[in-house]
């Protein structure tokens, strides 16, 4: 491969379009880039440039154009790339690294080339007075606005090529210069007119000062601006595929496993399903912020009922659904209440789970809590149960009572059991 | 699921729909994504001559859906809420002409894994008379389309409990109230709704007929479409639904 690619003409690529060479390159790679594309020797071309800048500065112009639209080449340097010429000796292995050296020495004979040629040029140019004081800085100001935006350029290709520390300090410089350039340039600007004291004059150099930034940091700031937002929204992508993906990893594939090992044992499975998908109904429907990492303790009422059926669920393995309205603070009371209702939810799934879902419904209005916990199980009579069994007397009866609410059990028409815990909410002391 | 089998035709089901069948009987589309799901669908309410529910039509989006649903006029539609294409309130949308067909008007029934607050508001704003989960049972289900079929609304005990916490967080009354206020009865009967009881247990337990209870739901459903404009947008935007 590197011994045919060192004869241009044996490397014919059909699809050519024309890059500026990011490789070799004096100024902005125009001259090269041009070479590789219509296959002459640089040397060629840049003459070119340089006959063409005698006259009248075309070959400035021409160049500074095709610096501006013509894009910089994508990586693939060695498709574009006219043999070189630079003065080294084709050497397969070498040729690279000497190419890739030379440039930071031709840059520096490019630049001082440039400034003699533009001195050469400026002095023989027959100018008035009034535009001849504008020259100078104005060229000034070009070659700082040059250096800059071929920076905005390195800032883009610095996503194909891995930047090291070397070219971080030396794009760093260059904004530097560039700026200082600028600078210079303006206040030039300023100082000349300074004297004149026109109004005019001011206006203008402020209206130079004002283009210059926009020069400046216009283009700049787009690029950045547009690899910045582009690479931010990436990045919240891939954040968020990653969270889905852990968290699908981290339960449900896990509970899928599990379902799958103990597959014969049909309470397991459902367990297990059950607690899935309450866990994937809060990871999907949930607000944001809200209830993905809950804390410890339930603070309200409606927190507390959805966490004790929770956890009833999940020991118990029967389903309950809980339809929750309305939403206050807990307090003491409610508290009590809300392990009355868990004892209920208990004794509900416990005896009555058999016929179906159980169902607990909470309300909060005004000052009163009502949760009502029913299941479709064959129904019992207290009345009937032996005075020493207390769980039903005493944790959701005598609670209720002890704190100053009141509890209902009854019988449901069609079968079940429905207990009704009705409390009336402490005086608001906050 | 127990229920599965008792709508295959075991004793207590078969008798049940049979008695029906003669009386009864309904056109319905399936709209869901997932083939298994409208697969199980079929199977569980398909045998037309047990259930009387005949499955004319099924569609796995939006675009098929409303060419399904023109095409073959059921009348009533099971509605999946999360569709490729728009979801199911893009097919109310576009099949608002048939909704407020004078003559054979097409019902939508929401069957939905979801009980977000979100989609269960959607789409009976969109316009369905009803909304049940999935996880209701065959035979519940089959009773929730002949209901809808009627006219009469369906609530599954969420969706009662959401319509009654919309309705409740607001007692400042708006200028027209008789038009957006629940009444002490129908508020009655969605809280008994919520509570997990089947319009049959309604009525027994307020002493009033299955007929009565239906009345009062659709006067709900009714409500809760005209009230747009007060509780229930002020609600939602409350949290952010909307």
């Amino acid at each position: 491969m590197p011994e045919a690619a060192s004869l241009p003409l044996d490397d014919p690529r059909p699809p050519r379009k024309l890059y500026r060479s990011s490789d070799g390159r004096w100024l902005g790679g125009v001259a090269r880039g041009l070479a590789g594309h219509l296959g002459l020797p640089v040397v060629w071309v840049r003459l070119a440039f340089v006959g063409l800048f005698m006259a009248d500065g075309l070959g400035a112009l021409l160049y500074a154009a095709f610096w501006f639209f013509v894009p910089l080449g994508v990586g693939g340097v060695g498709d574009q790339r006219p043999q070189s010429l630079v003065g080294t000796e084709t050497s397969p292995d070498g040729r690279r690294r000497l190419v890739a050296r030379k440039p930071d020495k031709g840059q520096i004979v490019a630049l001082l080339l440039m400034v003699i040629v533009s001195m050469v040029f400026v002095g023989s140019v027959n100018l008035t007075g009034g535009a001849k004081a504008y020259l100078l800085p104005a060229v000034l100001v070009a070659a700082g606005v040059a250096l800059v935006w071929r920076q905005a350029d390195n800032a883009r290709r610095a996503r194909w090529v891995e930047v090291g520390s070397r070219r971080r300090t030396l794009t760093l410089l260059r904004a530097g210069v560039g700026v200082l350039l600028v600078t210079a340039g303006v206040s030039a600007i300023f100082v000349m007119q300074g004297s004149a004291a026109h109004l005019g004059a001011v206006l203008q150099a402020a209206l130079a000062v004002l283009v210059g930034i926009t020069l400046l940091a216009g283009p700049y700031l787009v690029r950045m601006t547009q690899d910045l937002s582009e690479e931010r929204l990436m990045r919240i992508r891939a954040q968020e595929r990653a969270e889905v993906a852990a968290h699908v990893h981290d339960s449900v594939l896990h509970t899928l496993t599990l379902i799958q090992r103990n597959a014969d044992n049909a309470g397991e499975v459902r367990r297990l399903a059950r607690a899935q998908e309450r866990d994937l109904r809060t990871w999907l429907y949930k607000p944001e912020g809200t209830g993905k990492d809950e804390a410890d303790e339930p603070d309200t009422v409606a927190e507390a009922v959805r966490r004790n059926a929770a956890e009833v669920e999940d020991k118990h393995g029967v389903p309950i659904e809980v339809v929750v309205v309305g939403d206050c603070p807990l307090d003491e009371r409610t508290a009590a209440q809300m392990q009355a209702a868990r004892e209920a939810m208990v004794n509900a799934a416990k005896y009555g789970g058999e016929g179906g879902a159980v169902q607990v419904y909470a309300e909060v209005e005004g000052k009163t809590v009502f949760v009502s916990v029913r299941d479709r199980g064959p129904g019992f009579d207290l009345d009937s149960i032996p005075a020493d069994r207390m769980g039903v007397r005493e944790s959701i009866i005598g609670r209720m009572e002890r704190n100053g609410g009141t509890a209902r059990l009854r019988a449901v028409p069609d079968g079940g059991t429905e207990v009704e815990l009705e409390m009336e909410r402490a005086e608001r002391t906050s | 699921m127990s229920d599965a089998t008792e709508a295959n035709g075991t004793t207590g089901a078969a008798e049940r729909a049979g008695a029906g069948a003669g009386e009864r009987h309904v056109r319905v589309v399936l709209v869901d994504d997932h083939r298994m799901f409208r697969t199980g669908v079929q199977a569980e309410i398909g045998q037309t001559a047990q259930t009387g529910v005949e499955v004319v039509g099924e569609a796995a989006d939006v675009d098929q859906a409303v060419t399904v649903i023109t095409a073959t006029r059921p009348e009533v539609v099971l509605l999946d809420v999360h569709l490729p294409g728009g979801g199911g309130v893009e097919v109310l949308r576009r099949c608002a002409a048939l909704l407020s067909a004078a003559e054979a008007p097409v019902r939508f029934l929401a069957l939905s894994v979801s009980d977000a607050a979100e989609d269960v508001i959607g789409v009976i704003r969109g316009g369905a008379r009803g909304y049940v989960t999935k996880t209701i049972t065959g035979t519940d289900l089959i009773d929730s389309i002949f209901r809808v079929q009627e006219g009469d609304a369906v609530f599954s005990p969420r969706l009662a409990g959401f319509v009654l916490d919309a309705f409740a967080s607001t007692d400042a009354p708006p200028v027209d109230e008789d038009l957006d206020r629940l009444t002490q009865r129908e508020r009655e009967v969605l809280r008994l709704i919520a509570r997990g009881y089947a319009y049959k247990e309604i009525a027994k337990q307020l002493f009033i007929s299955v007929k009565t209870v239906e009345s009062h739901v659709s006067a709900v459903l009714r409500k809760l479409q005209l009230s747009n404009r007060h509780e229930l947008t002020r609600w939602a935007t409350a949290r952010r639904l909307v």
